[in-house]
């Protein structure tokens, strides 16, 4: 029964960081731009839940959403547009300081120590399935991905928006020379990763309780573990490494001596520049994500 | 009559973008380490960030390529450094994990500087070899694993780091002076290896790597090259960083923080050329002092002016942001100092090329 038990907290871990995996895979496969900023949007998502967790609990995701969808749309409008034409380094390092900036404005506004909330603790209560015991908001981690990962892939197969958006990663200027209105695309690609965000705070918070102003970067990277290992710029792929690097993090967990335990994120980021040397296309390639030298 | 040959004048003119910084940073070094012990700290503080961008700009103005692992190095020369130099006594007491080899010997503060930047071009060599065959955005994310791969062991390799907790003992031999001769160095360093064959062929590849490939351009090799050359020297600025404050830790992301203000420097003065990292290094150091000063209170005309702790940073990353948005080649714009006519000579075929080359 073990087996069947760590499968399942492997699928819980890796859905949260699919859902990550998937919100910065979204951005960059739309205009290529790898967003540390997007640890940011979790980050400040926590902080609108320490204010709000004593509303009744739907206000306060709402609130959340609210302002973390205004928030990336903003980072959209104020910064990544002015450098849209940019190459992807630069708007890497672009975003990479937007990161810093936001971290420490989140510094001084709330200092940088350990703040604790205690949101919806009912969810971290295990319930008994056919045996065994699993925590209710695991449960949830599997089902938020699968949900999200759904809707996610059938409105950009099918919606107008969903197929413009396609156009535009695949090439953005003749997108626009057919009447896309790329900018209004990428805000939408931009709040969606934030709704993406929004459901890793809820669970993240839900799941620990705490926060520092730093929290986020953890999450990229592994955010980034997964997008690399899964294939930049498609969303499947974010999916899988997600889950990928869920299970792979799980197993680790189980079979590395308690005096490795600590290496453990060593160990995941090595296989991300091993994948990256023998396939940097990522596990599912996506032709125009990557240049072709 | 024009002189045809003259081999001091056109090693002097070679050598004039260099020395005419060279000489603004010892004028600048004279003036500021004289004025307070904490000006003399900012000073050194300074050269050595200055010794840092200019390892990371041997690799990335050369080739192009972003890397954000620099920080990597740093850690590993400042902590090789670290082993070698804490004086015998306390190296039993502080860590005693350490190997009966290493616990036992104590060598001069430039045998630890050897230790510590032959140790990062090590590595460097090690990490380079896979990671140069990369290029572009999966070059710098592959930067980027491998800065937390390294980071992640020495925070949890307790028995020779002490991990987040500070190490402390190392014998703090760095001052104003010591940090100008090695950022001199280290620009010289530079200065040459973007001039040299390897380093024009380098900088070839980075404007039209199709082209270079095809011009039988060995790519790889060269960034290998730029690679550990900019890891010994970055290694070197990490050395000195532990050897001005005399401890070392991990704790609180220390090193990711350094590596972005890193590359804030290199990106605002402009990843091209050598002037930028001067101009890049100096004018961030003046606006994180002028903001650390707004920090602790400033007195402007009987009104007492003061910003929140923490705000310093904002505003760096501000002014970073700010420097990609207006003015994404940097302040220096790729440029470097113009070399006077006196020295350039007047060698018919240089002037002409020279002419030519003008739109």
């Amino acid at each position: 029964m073990t087996l069947l038990q760590m499968l399942i907290d492997a699928a819980s871990v890796g859905g949260l960081y699919a859902l990550t995996a998937i919100g910065i895979g979204l951005i960059f496969g739309v205009i290529g731009l790898v967003n540390f900023a997007y640890g940011e949007y979790i980050m400040v998502g926590a902080y609108v839940l320490l204010l709000s967790a004593s509303l009744y609990w739907p206000f306060a995701i709402a609130a959340v959403l609210v302002f973390v969808v205004l928030f990336a749309l903003a980072s959209d409008y104020l910064v990544f547009r002015q450098v849209r034409r940019a190459p992807p380094e630069t708007l890497m390092i672009v975003s990479f300081g937007l990161s810093f900036m936001i971290q420490h404005i989140w510094v001084v506004m709330f200092g940088s120590l350990t703040k604790t909330v205690n949101f919806l603790p009912a969810i971290n209560r295990s319930v008994e399935i056919a045996g065994l015991r699993i925590a209710g908001v695991s449960l949830l981690q599997i089902a938020a991905t699968v949900v999200l990962t759904t809707v996610l892939a059938l409105f950009i197969k099918y919606t107008r928006i969903g197929y413009q958006m396609r156009a535009v990663s695949e090439n953005p200027r003749m997108a626009r020379l057919v009447g896309v209105n790329s900018n209004r695309v990428i805000a939408v690609a931009f709040a969606i990763s934030a709704v993406l965000a929004v459901t890793v705070t809820v669970l993240f918070v839900a799941q620990t309780g705490s926060m520092t102003p730093f929290f986020g970067v953890s999450l990229t990277m592994i955010g980034f573990v997964a997008t690399v290992i899964g294939g930049m710029g498609s969303l499947p792929g974010c999916a899988l490494g997600g889950f990928l690097v869920g299970a792979v993090t799980t197993i680790l967990q189980m079979v590395l001596p308690p005096h490795l335990q600590p290496f453990r994120e060593a160990f995941v980021f090595t296989s991300v520049i091993l994948m990256l040397l023998v396939r940097p296309q990522g596990l599912i390639a996506v032709r125009s994500a990557w240049e072709r030298v | 009559m024009p002189d045809q040959q003259n081999p001091l004048r056109d090693m002097a003119a070679w050598l004039w973008p260099w020395a005419v910084w060279a000489v603004l940073l010892l004028v600048l070094t004279l003036i500021f380490s004289q004025i307070s012990p904490a000006m003399a700290r900012i000073t050194t503080d300074t050269l050595i960030k200055l010794v840092i961008v200019t390892g990371l700009y041997i690799f990335v103005g050369n080739s192009g390529i972003l890397s954000f692992g620099h920080g990597a190095f740093l850690i590993v020369a400042a902590y090789a450094s670290a082993w070698v130099t804490i004086p015998v006594a306390m190296k039993g007491v502080i860590l005693p994990g350490l190997p009966e080899m290493l616990r036992g010997i104590q060598i001069s503060p430039l045998g630890g500087l050897v230790a510590g930047v032959v140790l990062a071009a090590v590595l460097g060599l090690l990490a380079g070899i896979p990671l140069m065959r990369l290029s572009g955005i999966a070059a710098s994310i592959a930067t980027f694993a491998f800065f937390i791969v390294i980071s992640v062991i020495y925070n949890n390799w307790t028995d020779w780091t002490k991990g987040t907790a500070s190490l402390v003992g190392l014998p703090t031999w760095v001052g104003p002076w010591a940090a100008l001769a090695a950022a001199l160095t280290a620009l010289l360093i530079a200065w040459a290896f973007q001039n040299s064959r390897a380093g024009l062929l380098l900088r070839a590849s980075r404007e039209d790597l199709v082209a270079a490939h095809g011009a039988g351009i060995r790519v790889m090799r060269l960034r290998l090259l730029a690679f550990v050359l900019s890891a010994a020297v970055a290694g070197a600025g990490g050395v000195l960083l532990g050897h001005n404050n005399g401890a070392l830790t991990t704790a609180n992301n220390v090193y990711l923080n350094l590596s972005f203000i890193v590359i804030a420097m290199l990106v605002v003065g402009g990843i091209r050329s050598m002037s930028g990292v001067v101009v890049g290094t100096l004018v961030l150091s003046v606006l994180a002092e002028i903001f650390r000063r707004f920090e602790t209170g400033v007195d402007i005309g009987g009104v007492m002016l003061q910003i929140p702790g923490g705000t310093r940073e904002v505003l760096l990353g501000l002014c970073m942001l700010l420097a990609l948005i207006l003015r994404p080649d940097g302040l220096s714009r790729g440029r470097e100092m113009r070399v006077p006519g006196i020295l350039r000579g007047t060698r018919p075929g240089a002037k002409t090329k020279k002419e030519e080359a003008l739109p």
